[in-house]
């Protein structure tokens, strides 16, 4: 018989996947919830154990239906999947022991089970993204993924979420399209979807226009599926209006699952074989992330919606990971998928915490807010902590990678100091930003007319605290994410064969 | 020949086009959907172009069949796929369209947005 441990990257993907049919017929009340939270968990339990394997240097290699490579489909697990996989499972396991007493104000008994099959969905299909090596694939994984978090982000009562799914959906399909388009001409080139594969045999015609095109049909596509500034349009109302728990899932991994893409495409295909290909890649995006991280900071620093003001600083942290990959560098690689990690933490404790803060406000702005902490002093604390790291206060995650992110930039010589500069002038804003909500529920005389408002429930406290202390936890014992980003960043530079 | 080489890409080229002119320009939301949809319709004409060899025949493999120049099968096989997804989003969108519908009593961009800053 052959050992469980072989299958981990296809039973990644399979058992969300397989679950999500059953979770439907769950009826009774309760029991969708837990179906999914078990699949999540198990979800979370393989990535760990890939992970393991991975820091202990295997790459996992899976010939899926036993078809080899470049034949069939195959599945492959390094450490940078292995670490994005981390974040995902993780995050959609946090998010639904946290959010069940919120989710289920929201969704009508009636339909949670619909709801959670949706949500299994949405996590296989991210997974799915991560674990194949497989360009087509990619893109069908990308449209489970897409359709099913279009249902959850449309599940709740707020009646905003719709035109906003069907932006969202507008602007995902054509992204989808556009990386579907890039794919058909590098296979009308190459003959090959496997990408390992693609990048050996697209050398002999890299000097062709098709390539190139298709070079930039799937970074536009993939950029908009990253809501990379400027098609950053459809992210800011889907998050403010969506279910409060799935505000804090897909904002801690769904735009990285793209970058993940982004990223693998750019550097595994192109990289090695288009001349140029690091220049173009270079002044295309770094400009947009300088960009992206200016006008999303200036934009969260005069909103007063807060779950809308964080969704704009997702848009900044967005420009920040761009900024680290368009230095095409080892430290800027691997300051950028730090990043990615430590922002999935701040961030997620914060949506996290916000979700909680909805528990006893039905109104998510400043006004309403004041005076906040009175009456939830353990959710603002959370918030509070998972702010600093957001920020970049050492001692908290985010403190790491702004570090390496700036050490990185500064190897880039006279360019850099803009860079660092950059960076400083986004992470003052986000002082100021994460600030004005603090001073709000902390200092502020809360307003009159409040009726009694009372803490949010414990089991969601303990999960938002959990996830607030792993970022101090990770910003003091950085071994984990720091040698996993490194060895994610050597392996899109160089590439094994 | 050369024109007729490039014949099909034009077509895909421009079919392309009207549905992204559609999705772009148009402010009612089911008209967007079937610009959406012409706009992948396009695609799946790319892939099926790139599939076929001048003069091959059905790639169905018999013992008897010797020598004979075969189209490749594996292009219509993943718009197969693509097609599925493609009929899935347009079933949603027009899903989440009806629900607009019923929410908003309207389904002209301009009116929900008025409707949403009241």
């Amino acid at each position: 018989m052959i050992p469980l441990e072989t299958h981990l990257p296809a039973l990644q993907v399979v058992v969300p996947m397989l679950l999500a049919p059953v979770v439907v017929l769950l009826r009774p009340r309760g029991l969708a919830w837990a179906a999914a939270t078990a699949a999540s968990l198990m979800a979370l339990a393989i990535a760990i154990a890939l992970t393991q394997g991975t820091l202990s240097g295997e790459l996992y290699r899976y010939a899926m239906g036993g078809w080899e490579a470049p034949y069939g489909i195959e599945l492959r697990v390094d450490s940078f999947s292995a670490l994005v996989l981390l974040i995902v499972t993780g995050a959609s396991s946090i998010t639904l022991l946290a959010g069940k007493a919120s989710l289920d104000r929201t969704i009508e008994a009636s339909r949670q089970p619909l709801f959670y099959s949706a949500w299994l969905l949405a996590l296989s299909g991210l997974a799915g993204i991560l674990v194949t090596a497989d360009a087509f694939n990619i893109f069908v994984f990308m449209e489970i993924s897409s359709l099913a978090s279009y249902v959850v982000i449309a599940g709740g009562t707020d009646r905003r979420a719709l035109p906003a799914v069907f932006k969202y959906l507008i602007m995902g399909t054509i992204g989808a399209t556009f990386y579907l388009i890039g794919i058909g001409l590098i296979y009308m080139m190459t003959g090959t979807l496997n990408l390992a594969d693609m990048s050996l045999r697209i050398h002999e015609v890299a000097d062709q226009r098709p390539i190139l095109v298709a070079a930039g049909f799937i970074t536009v596509g993939l950029a908009l599926k990253a809501a990379v500034f400027p098609l950053h349009v459809w992210l800011p109302n889907a998050y403010t209006y969506a279910p409060h728990a799935v505000t804090a899932f897909l904002a801690a991994c769904a735009t990285k699952v793209s970058l993940y893409v982004l990223l693998r495409f750019d550097f595994v295909v192109f990289q090695q074989n288009l001349l140029g290909h690091e220049v173009q890649f270079a002044a295309f995006l770094m400009p947009l992330a300088v960009l992206a991280i200016l006008a999303g900071s200036t934009v969260a620093l005069f909103e007063s919606n807060i779950k809308r003001l964080l969704a704009y600083s997702s848009l900044a942290q967005i420009g920040y990971i761009l900024l680290g990959a368009s230095l095409v560098s080892l430290a800027g690689l691997s300051a950028s998928v730090l990043f990615m990690f430590n922002h999935a933490l701040a961030k997620g404790a914060l949506f996290l915490a916000v979700m909680a803060l909805a528990m006893g406000y039905s109104r998510l702005d400043l006004q309403s807010l004041a005076g906040a902490a009175k009456h939830m002093p353990w959710t603002m604390a959370a918030f509070v902590i998972a702010g600093l790291s957001l920020i970049g206060i050492p001692g908290t995650a985010g403190f790491i990678s702004k570090w390496y992110l700036v050490t990185a930039a500064l190897e880039a010589g006279t360019l850099g100091y803009f860079l660092v500069a950059v960076i400083v002038i986004g992470s003052l804003m986000a002082v100021v930003y994460i600030w004005r909500i603090i001073e709000a529920a902390w200092f502020e005389p809360e307003a009159e007319s409040v009726t009694v408002i009372r803490e949010a429930p414990v089991t969601m406290l303990i999960v938002t605290w959990v996830a607030a202390l792993s970022n101090i936890y990770f910003g003091l014992a950085t071994d984990l994410p720091r040698e996993l980003a490194n060895a994610a960043a050597e392996s899109l530079l160089w590439p094994l064969p | 020949m050369q024109f007729l080489g490039i014949f099909y890409y034009w077509v895909f080229a421009i079919l392309l086009m009207i549905g992204f002119y559609a999705v772009v320009a148009k402010i009612n939301l089911v008209k967007k959907l079937i610009g959406l949809s012409i706009f992948q319709s396009a695609v799946f004409l790319l892939y099926l172009t790139m599939g076929k060899v001048t003069g091959g025949t059905a790639p169905i493999y018999q013992d008897d069949v010797v020598g004979q120049l075969f189209s490749n099968p594996l292009p219509q096989v993943l718009i197969l796929t693509a097609i599925v997804v493609g009929i899935s989003t347009t079933a949603l969108g027009l899903g989440i369209v009806v629900r607009i519908k019923e929410e908003y009593g309207s389904i002209e961009e301009l009116d929900i947005q008025e409707i949403d800053q009241r």
